[in-house]
């Protein structure tokens, strides 16, 4: 029945998406005044409402392993612990693409059922997009992915899910990711339903600003957490592999980035209103590009579940129709947008547009590296692209954007004197130039490292400098949240240069009673046992890790052998200091030493600094809901005092005198 | 400055920053990316001696050597003739490193003609073959492994 039913609703749901469509295009049509009109929102939020239940029936047969469901037979096992039998659910490409659908629909319905604010013209013509880019997904999902597939027969047992994917990562990093891609979808609509109605103006930014920052937020958040889980769980002591399903969640990061800031001057001055819309769109078809370099099959990787061309096509088919589809309307219309407010080089526009400029250079980098390889396949010449490639390219545009960004908040809106922050600049500028200095007499380090070394400092320093010689009691929350951003930023930089200039790392074969140095700590491998959890035999070893005079701290590195399915995999085991983490992996046995004892291999790295990347991703994601939070604010107190205004106003008109009216409340300038 | 002109200068200067951007790529690319090679390219048209390049094939069933140092290993990898490239490289080896199994070895070629590995790449998991090895014969070896082990759970 849980399959049925659950088919049943994303049936209903694919009929409602045509609805909110349909009935989207005529309010857009007769001015908002047509009866069928209103069928839009109601559309929106029962679909969403739908899709979720879906998404909960497919969770629900996972936990009680329903095996006459081909998808749980083939991905889950009935001896899975429970946690892993319901992040199962996920992990693997139907699912996950139930999940995105899922998220799809309830940010349409939320959009639907909150947004009060936006003209009844537009929100109809950004209901019928919404509409129109879920049905597309839906169709794919129906077609050629369907979750609720029945097998025949019910198998006896499941086939198990990969081993590396069994892990609490899988409950936060996926569902995470796909909030952050599908959310961005409502900022699609959102511009391209502004763009047809000729809308784009600062009210409409407000609009658009908690979607983005809300997306923005939950991407900031998945690609820490999956940085972090392919840390521990790979066993390679890196943290960023420049994989193309990394890039693929970087590229919606770095246009949502870009957008975000734009929409910021969109909001507060009225400027780079065409350029707002085209990033809108920009970063969504990130979104759906990541979604197809990850799910299509071209890519091969841990996160690529089956590879099957007609998926593939289907996919890059939805691709070409939304991203062609909405550059042609943008074309079209981008025309008839007025030129917005105009500002000097020298302002906070300026540094922003800077920014903008810079991040999506860097998208382009990014993007033409990810692609290349799949370009140069159909030449039939075999290339992989990596560090050596993305780390240089990446950095020409990055070190003069974070130039940028430790000066542009302490400039004026609309024109500025760089003279007027001169003290800032000077202080600034010396620090990043000392450090530097310092850095170069100590010891011999690549560049990048240590021109992030010193550019995080002094961007930790400026992130500080708006603040000077204000009230703090009185500085509004959303600036708190950009300082906290962009202090976050600094934060993960720091780490970022520090674990790739002062990494230490040992390889060694060594027997249980071995001693082996490494920065200041003393490693003794004690043993190497067998042990077995619930759908897994491992070798255990037991390592003493101490530092100076501490008593000494057992780490339990394993190399574990999982039985369904069948395969071996690496688990790290990680002292965490203030300073740094010893990082230790146990590997294969190594021949015997000269005494006769069996030999390990045990690899232990010293990584100075590692946990500030993602101590940094995290004051990033919290800086972003700081934001929110202060909008939000802003925007309830609007409303009130313009509530109250009216209500005067009234008043005033009763007493027939109407020339004491109040203006409408301004927002802050931050 | 009139508004016209704002916008068309805020254009023009996006532009050449994307297109500086292209061209970096570009040319980055072509200097940085690791071009593939299999062993009988390799033996044909051997890459410059310390150039970043990637080799892949098959691990020839018994090459596989231990070091007396215990962490560095060598062996040979084979292609679908009859050339082969000895490989040596140092480091925990990936979990499904096995003879008969493919491999995909970054590094580069040393003067004696041994490939000198910086990292190595085996399959993922059972599903997953490295992009580069697929249509390579032998490539399934692990099915042999999966084979042996699924009686017994």
């Amino acid at each position: 029945m849980i399959a049925e039913l659950g088919l049943a609703a994303l049936w209903l749901s694919t009929a409602l998406a045509v609805l909110q469509m349909v009935s989207g295009a005529l309010g857009l049509k007769d001015g908002g005044n047509s009866q069928f009109a209103i069928y839009a929102r109601p559309a929106a939020v029962v679909q969403a409402f739908l899709a979720v239940l879906a998404f909960f029936l497919l969770l629900y047969a996972f936990a009680v392993t329903d095996l006459s469901i081909k998808l749980v037979a083939t991905n889950s096992h009935s001896a899975k612990p429970l946690i892993y039998k319901l992040t199962g659910t996920w992990g693997n490409h139907e699912g996950s693409m139930l999940l995105w659908v899922g998220v799809l629909a309830l940010s349409g319905g939320l959009l639907a059922g909150l947004e009060r604010r936006l003209p009844e013209k537009t929100m109809s013509a950004t209901l019928a997009v919404q509409g129109f880019v879920a049905l597309g997904f839906y169709a794919f999902l129906l077609l050629s992915s369907n979750p609720f597939e029945r097998l025949p027969v019910p198998a006896i047992e499941g086939g198990g899910l990969n081993p590396l994917l069994q892990d609490i990562g899988l409950a936060i990093h996926p569902p995470t990711l796909y909030i952050g891609y599908v959310g961005l979808s409502v900022a699609f609509s959102l511009a391209m339903g502004a763009l047809m109605t000729r809308q784009v103006n600062p009210n409409f930014a407000k609009i658009l600003r908690p979607w983005v920052l809300g997306a923005w937020v939950f991407l900031t958040f998945g690609i820490t957490a999956g940085s972090y889980w392919a840390y521990y769980e790979l066993g390679w002591g890196g943290w960023w592999f420049w994989d193309p399903v990394e890039n693929a969640s970087l590229m919606p990061w770095l246009a949502a980035t870009a957008l975000l800031h734009s929409v910021s001057v969109l909001a507060a001055r009225d400027a780079l209103r065409t350029w707002t819309i085209m990033l809108g769109v920009l970063a969504f078809s990130m979104s759906m590009l990541g979604t197809f370099l990850v799910r299509s099959g071209v890519l091969t990787s841990v996160h690529a579940f089956a590879v099957d061309p007609e998926r593939g096509s289907f996919i890059l088919a939805l691709l070409c129709l939304y991203i062609g589809g909405s550059l042609v309307i943008f074309a079209l219309r981008a025309g008839s947008i007025s030129e917005g407010k105009r500002f000097s080089v020298t302002s906070r526009e300026g540094a922003l547009v800077f920014n903008n400029v810079m991040l999506s250079a860097i998208l382009a980098i990014v993007l033409l590296g990810t692609l290349y390889p799949l370009l140069t396949e159909a030449f039939d010449v075999r290339v992989s692209v990596g560090p050596p490639y993305f780390n240089p390219a990446g950095a020409i545009f990055a070190i003069p954007m974070l130039m940028v960004m430790a000066i542009g908040p302490l400039l004026r809106w609309k024109e500025d004197k760089p003279a007027r922050i001169q003290f800032e600049l000077a202080l600034v500028a010396s620090v990043v130039i000392a450090v530097i200095a310092l850095v170069a007499i100590l010891g011999d380090y690549g560049i990048l490292p240590v021109l992030g070394l010193a550019l995080s400092i002094g961007l930790a320093i400026a992130a500080f400098l708006p603040l000077r010689g204000r009230r703090l009691r009185l500085v509004p929350v959303a600036t708190w949240g950009m300082v906290c951003a962009h202090f976050g930023v600094a934060v993960a930089l720091f780490g970022m240069a520090s674990e790739s200039a002062f990494t230490e790392e040992k390889l060694a074969a060594v027997a249980p009673g071995d001693v082996e140095e490494v920065s200041g700590w003393t490693i003794e491998l004690e043993s190497v046992d067998p042990v077995a959890g619930p759908n897994w035999t491992a070798i255990e070893a037991s390592v003493l890790a101490s530092r100076d005079d501490e008593a000494p701290t057992r780490l339990a590195p394993q190399s574990r052998n999982f039985w369904s399915p069948p395969q071996p995999t690496s688990e790290s085991a990680l002292i965490t200091r203030w300073d740094g983490q010893l990082y230790v992996v146990i590997g294969d046995q190594a021949g015997v030493d000269a005494a006769g004892n069996n030999r390990w291999q045990l690899r232990v790295w010293w990584k100075p600094f590692v946990t500030f990347i993602w101590y940094g991703g995290l004051l990033v994601a919290f800086g972003g809901i700081l934001s929110i939070a202060g909008r939000v604010q802003v925007d309830l107190k609007r409303r009130r005092a313009s509530a109250m205004g009216q209500e005067r106003r009234d008043d005033l008109d009763a007493l027939g005198d109407a020339d004491a009216a109040d203006g409408p409340v301004s927002e802050p300038a931050e | 400055m009139k508004a016209k002109h704002q916008r068309m200068t805020l254009v023009v200067l996006a532009l050449i920053a994307i297109v500086a951007a292209g061209l970096i790529a570009a040319w980055a690319l072509r200097s940085q990316a690791n071009y593939f090679y299999l062993p009988e390219q390799m033996a044909a048209e051997p890459p410059a001696v310390g150039q970043a390049v990637r080799l892949g094939g098959m691990v020839q069933p018994g090459s596989i050597v231990t070091q007396p140092d215990g962490i560095s290993i060598k062996f040979i990898v084979t292609g679908n003739e009859a050339s082969s490239v000895p490989v040596r490289y140092s480091g925990i080896l990936p979990d499904l490193f096995v003879e008969g199994s493919g491999v995909v070895a970054d590094g580069s070629l040393g003067a004696d003609g041994v490939f000198e590995a910086t990292n190595l790449l085996a399959k993922h998991d059972e599903n997953y073959v490295p992009r580069e090895l697929e249509g390579l014969e032998g490539h399934d070896g692990n099915e042999d492994y999966a084979e042996t082990v699924a009686g017994l759970d």
